[in-house]
């Protein structure tokens, strides 16, 4: 099987010849193992074991290749921990106390620290709101890629700068090799994320976790990041997570969503049945406010033909 | 909103015409903003939507005084201020006629202040007495949705959402007839976001005239009449808030409107964004 930067590699070859192959040629984009899970939760609880008392009461989904889950939730309503349960890295006394995770066929409860760092990267791998605190702001941008590279990989030092351009132009970043050279201050914050999941993106993973990735960026420079985000599922059958406050953020680009608050799992379901049957009143709210302070009022003809079009699906 | 009736004038209460303003040392001069024309009229909401970096930020302190224009003119309540020097723009704005509100509101509010003596300060510069400002300050922290209780704490010991609305309590105490509002809700979450947008709304129907400047035109659409939109410096395109969101013209506010997230975006979204980013950079 064709390893993720492989496949970004030869589509960024291919885009650079013609596009017109591209829609013809799709039998690499979905791995012979496509219907077993990269990421499977069940289930999952976590406590603060400082506090004494459980903060994430149950979440469960599961996660195949190419596919996209949301989690949508206010701040504190435990979606970035079960992200960190799933990347491993919870915070000091915060333990997850029942269900379980599942990464890539092995339960995380079981592995060594020797074992993770192997997945780490390899297997899954995340983004995080402000790129620039992710980045040593004293070494150029494509030489941080590169390591990771070397270390994940075992590519040689030229190899590795090769791959950590072609990684940067696979991101859609106009001049990588520019970009390369440059440090995080001469970045803006749209590029900044861009590198980072050049980064997050480089040991071939096949799960990728945006946590309020694009929460910081201006609204066009969001688009273009979730752009690049469906971009990269449908070329390479990288799964998401993605993490937002924003309802709408997450049904752009998921299947699935579900809507955490206070530590519980409120609703889940496929993403338009959960937009346009919403069951929960904090869904029902979450919809109302887009459509008293958000575009959708104004786009309300659109609106329509959406739903026409998922009545005619149905 | 009751005002000094002397202040009442018929026409807007901010007009500024072909405005220029550039940054930076004569040889390298930057142009921030290039022949911006604006008007708001008592009462109205004007929102000004532009990514970072297209002067929005500029024009609203140029509109305070606060960074000086190059060419253009500036009318404030029928007073033409363009050519005031540090002092008449210091006297103009404690009067309170024209106030604002930035996106952080721990650097506009003194972190040594309690919360009384920051919302009071304004009116105590008016020479108002002290009984009559304790008395405003109450008042305009119930409008804000705050609690007395809040009156002797400092900024630091509030929430990012209580501190904001305090800041536009500020802001409201001298009862100002413009408020300029610059990001006031970008580093708020959601139901804070709501409050305050909520808060906006009621002084709408109050009469004062409010310049909301966002990078987020979901914000801005659910409480502007009219829409301006900045792009590297050029206001590209203006209008009411309905006509600008489902007819937008310039490839940027395209692009903008197709970029901002709906419940019900569509997949051909993507290509239609792709489109427009080739075109604006071209």
């Amino acid at each position: 099987m064709a390893t993720l930067s492989e496949k970004v590699l030869t589509e960024a070859e291919k885009d650079s010849r013609t596009e017109a192959e591209e829609t013809g040629n799709t039998e690499h984009v979905h791995p012979a193992d496509a219907s077993a899970p990269v990421l499977s939760v069940r289930d999952v609880r976590i406590s603060d074991q400082a506090a004494g008392h459980e903060i994430v009461h149950g979440v469960s989904f599961t996660l195949t290749p190419g596919k996209a889950v949301g989690i949508v939730g206010e701040s504190g309503s435990g979606k970035t921990l079960t992200c960190r349960a799933a990347l491993g890295i919870l915070p000091a006394h915060f333990e997850v106390t029942g269900g379980s995770i599942e990464l890539d066929g092995n339960d995380i409860s079981a592995l060594t620290p020797a074992r993770w760092t192997a997945l780490r990267g390899a297997t899954i791998s995340a983004v995080f709101q402000d790129p620039a605190s992710y980045l040593n702001p004293s070494i150029r941008v494509g030489a941080q890629i590169a390591e990771v590279v070397r270390v994940k990989k075992g590519l040689k030092r030229r190899e590795a700068h090769r791959r950590a351009i072609e990684l940067l132009r696979a991101v859609h970043l106009r001049d990588p090799e520019l970009v390369y050279g440059q440090y995080t201050y001469e970045l803006s914050g749209g590029m900044l994320q861009r590198v980072l999941i050049a980064a997050a993106i480089a040991a071939d993973p096949r799960i990728l976790i945006a946590d309020e990735a694009t929460t910081a960026l201006d609204v066009t420079v969001q688009a273009e990041i979730l752009d690049l985000l469906a971009d990269l599922r449908e070329r390479t059958g990288l799964a998401l997570v993605l993490v937002s406050h924003d309802l709408a953020v997450v049904a752009q680009l998921c299947d699935e969503v579900l809507v955490m608050r206070q530590g519980e799992v409120v609703e889940q379901g496929p993403t338009r049945e959960v937009l346009h049957h919403p069951r929960h009143e904090y869904t029902r709210l979450l919809i109302a406010e887009h459509e008293q302070y958000g575009l959708d009022k104004f786009l309300a003809v659109e609106a329509a033909k959406a739903a026409a079009a998922v009545e005619e699906d149905a | 909103m009751s005002t000094d009736p002397s202040q009442k004038a018929a026409g807007p209460v901010l007009e500024v015409r072909d405005l220029e303003v550039h940054y930076g040392p004569r040889r390298r001069r930057r142009r921030a903003l290039h022949g911006v024309s604006l008007s708001v009229a008592p009462g109205e909401t004007v929102g000004i939507i532009g990514e970072t970096g297209s002067g929005k930020s500029t024009l609203a302190r140029a509109a305070l005084g606060l960074v000086r224009a190059s060419a253009g003119s500036i009318v404030i309540g029928g007073e033409d201020v363009s050519a005031y020097g540090h002092r008449s723009w210091r006297a103009l704005r404690r009067r309170g006629v024209i106030q604002y509100v930035f996106q952080d509101p721990l650097r506009s509010l003194d972190p040594d202040l309690t919360i009384e003596a920051s919302l009071a300060e304004p009116l105590l510069i008016q020479g108002v007495s002290r009984q009559e400002a304790a008395t405003r300050v109450r008042a305009f922290l119930s409008r804000v949705r705050l609690s007395d209780d809040l009156l002797d704490r400092l900024p630091g010991e509030l929430s990012g959402g209580q501190r904001q609305r305090v800041a536009v309590a500020r802001a409201l105490v001298t009862e100002p007839r413009l408020v300029i509002l610059d990001e006031p809700v970008s580093a708020l979450d959601s139901a804070n976001r709501v409050q305050i947008l909520q808060i906006l709304k009621e002084l709408r129907a109050d009469g004062v005239a409010l310049v909301f400047i966002s990078h987020d035109l979901g914000s801005v659409a659910g409480v502007a009449d009219r829409i301006a939109v900045l792009y590297r410096g050029e206001l590209v395109e203006a209008g009411t808030a309905r006509d600008v969101i489902s007819e937008p013209r310039h490839p940027y506010t395209r692009l903008l409107v197709r970029s901002a997230p709906t419940l019900h975006s569509a997949p051909a979204d993507r290509a239609e964004r792709e489109a427009l980013r080739a075109l604006l950079h071209a």
